[in-house]
């Protein structure tokens, strides 16, 4: 209840702002053109695609929510909640279904464009490709809630973005194959959630096959949101200093 | 048996309470009561620990020592959530909704009945402005519906930090006409001010100074205590003593 009151607000506050919304729901897609034409040969898109499909909407949903919600820090709106009768999870889920929606619309017109127009080839079901990327956008979404917590000033809020985002992009698989790194560099990769999502992305492009590595995958990243949302929830205090 | 009905009469109790924020002791063992059906005024030069104790009064303060009773209970337990108004005092209300919409998401976080948004709107002056984005607002019109928000769902117990900062004259006339009729209708209000004019529309009085309550008693009272006719030098008369 209280969680569908606050993802109707953060929809709300969104429709008054429609450059936003353009900048969030249509970027992933101008960039994945963007890509199409600085690779310009179909096969090397093919291969970069999916895995770009998942980390631009992941990277996006970080700095959107990381901002957002420290806002609602910082302007004392968070305060008077805390006063009021609504859970801290309530709050936290409400972000997750609001900007879970707004990734889905996100998502859907990336893959449409990128399957279409853009001429990517995958061999698995489409489904489990927005799927994966949904799932994507919303870890980012999550961890952008926790790393707000950490943040003082919107400022260092975004320098958060190469702090957590960044070493996660470059060791998820997508520039050098992960099996490829150094030892210890594929140990870190092994820990970063966005490494499972690209895995994940991947074999959906190259295989129809649903096995176990791709379900484990997919529970992992969901797993990694999850956790993210609750310690993101556990920052939340209803009194502070 | 005086001294229970006197208890139970009281909406808030507050005793010994002592708060440190950062290695400061910035209220200093300060214990008083609020009445119900009455407005009792917390006046003080800014810095003296005014927001400190309002804070602690709705429970979202860390304290170093001391109790807060509100309504019989513990500040800031759960029951009280929706039985205690509060408004901070930079307006606490999304910049990015419009009047209305942030009326409507606190009502519905609230459970305050349907009409409560236009009985609000109506009692702040802000019927005129219910579909402008807060963004668009004066500072004291901003001010006022952080204030609306503090009415809604008919709260027991009013915490407002420095409400009529900022507003004309005629505008502040109405804000304690409203405080007043509220207190009427049986509802505890503590209300901050740096202003001492405010002082005189008050039922009672806390001023406060440095973290320390100088007096706690009525404008009349204090007048004849200090033997000054203005409240302003009856402030000055207790710092010297």
């Amino acid at each position: 209840m209280n969680t569908l009151a606050t993802a109707k607000r953060i929809l709300t506050q969104l429709r008054h702002d429609h450059r936003t919304v353009a900048l969030m729901v249509l970027m992933p897609s101008l960039l994945l053109v963007l890509l199409r034409y600085v690779f310009d040969s179909e096969q090397m898109f093919n291969r970069a695609a999916p895995a770009l499909l998942g980390v631009f909407p992941f990277t996006i949903m970080f700095i959107v929510t990381s901002i957002t919600t420290l806002r609602e820090r910082l302007t004392a709106t968070l305060e008077r909640l805390m006063t009021m009768p609504i859970g801290k999870v309530d709050l936290l889920l409400g972000y997750a279904v609001a900007f879970g929606l707004v990734a889905v619309v996100q998502v859907a017109l990336a893959a449409t464009v990128a399957l279409t127009w853009l001429g990517l080839e995958i061999s698995g079901s489409v489904w489990l490709l927005l799927v994966i990327a949904v799932l994507d956008a919303l870890l980012g979404m999550a961890l952008g809630l926790f790393a707000s917590a950490f943040a003082r000033t919107e400022f260092q809020a975004v320098q958060f973005m190469p702090a957590i985002v960044m070493p996660q992009v470059l060791l998820c698989g997508l520039f050098v194959p992960r099996d490829q790194m150094a030892t210890v560099l594929n140990w870190i990769s092994d820990v970063l959630p966005l490494s499972y999502a690209v895995d994940a992305l991947t074999q959906v492009t190259t295989s129809s096959e649903v096995d176990g590595t791709l379900i484990r995958n997919l529970l992992v990243i969901a797993g990694c949101a999850l956790l993210a949302l609750l310690l993101g929830a556990a920052t939340l205090r209803r009194r502070t200093p | 048996m005086r001294a229970i009905i006197q208890r139970m009469s009281n909406a808030v109790g507050v005793d010994r309470l002592r708060v440190v924020r950062g290695g400061r002791e910035v209220v200093r063992g300060v214990g008083f009561d609020v009445p119900r059906g009455s407005v009792t005024g917390l006046l003080g030069p800014s810095g003296c620990g005014k927001t400190t104790l309002l804070r602690a009064v709705v429970g979202v303060q860390v304290v170093a020592s001391g109790r807060v009773t509100v309504l019989g209970h513990p500040a800031g337990s759960a029951v009280l959530r929706d039985r205690i108004g509060y408004s901070t005092q930079s307006p606490s209300v999304y910049a990015d909704l419009t009047v209305a919409e942030n009326l409507a998401y606190f009502a519905s976080i609230l459970r305050a009945p349907r009409g409560d948004v236009d009985r609000v709107l109506e009692e702040v002056g802000l019927k005129g402005n219910a579909d402008q984005l807060v963004t668009t607002l004066s500072g004291g019109e901003r001010g006022r519906a952080s204030l609306a928000v503090a009415l809604l769902g008919k709260p027991e117990v009013i915490v407002l930090d420095e409400p009529t900062v900022g507003l004309d004259p005629v505008l502040r006339e109405d804000l304690w006409l409203l405080f007043h009729r509220l207190a009427d209708a049986g509802a505890a209000l503590l209300v901050s001010s740096h202003v001492m004019d405010e002082a005189a529309r008050c039922d009672r009085l806390l001023l406060m100074r440095d973290g320390a309550l100088l007096a706690d008693d009525t404008p009349d009272a204090l007048r004849a205590q200090t033997g000054t006719q203005d409240l302003e030098q009856a402030f000055l008369a207790l710092v010297r003593q």
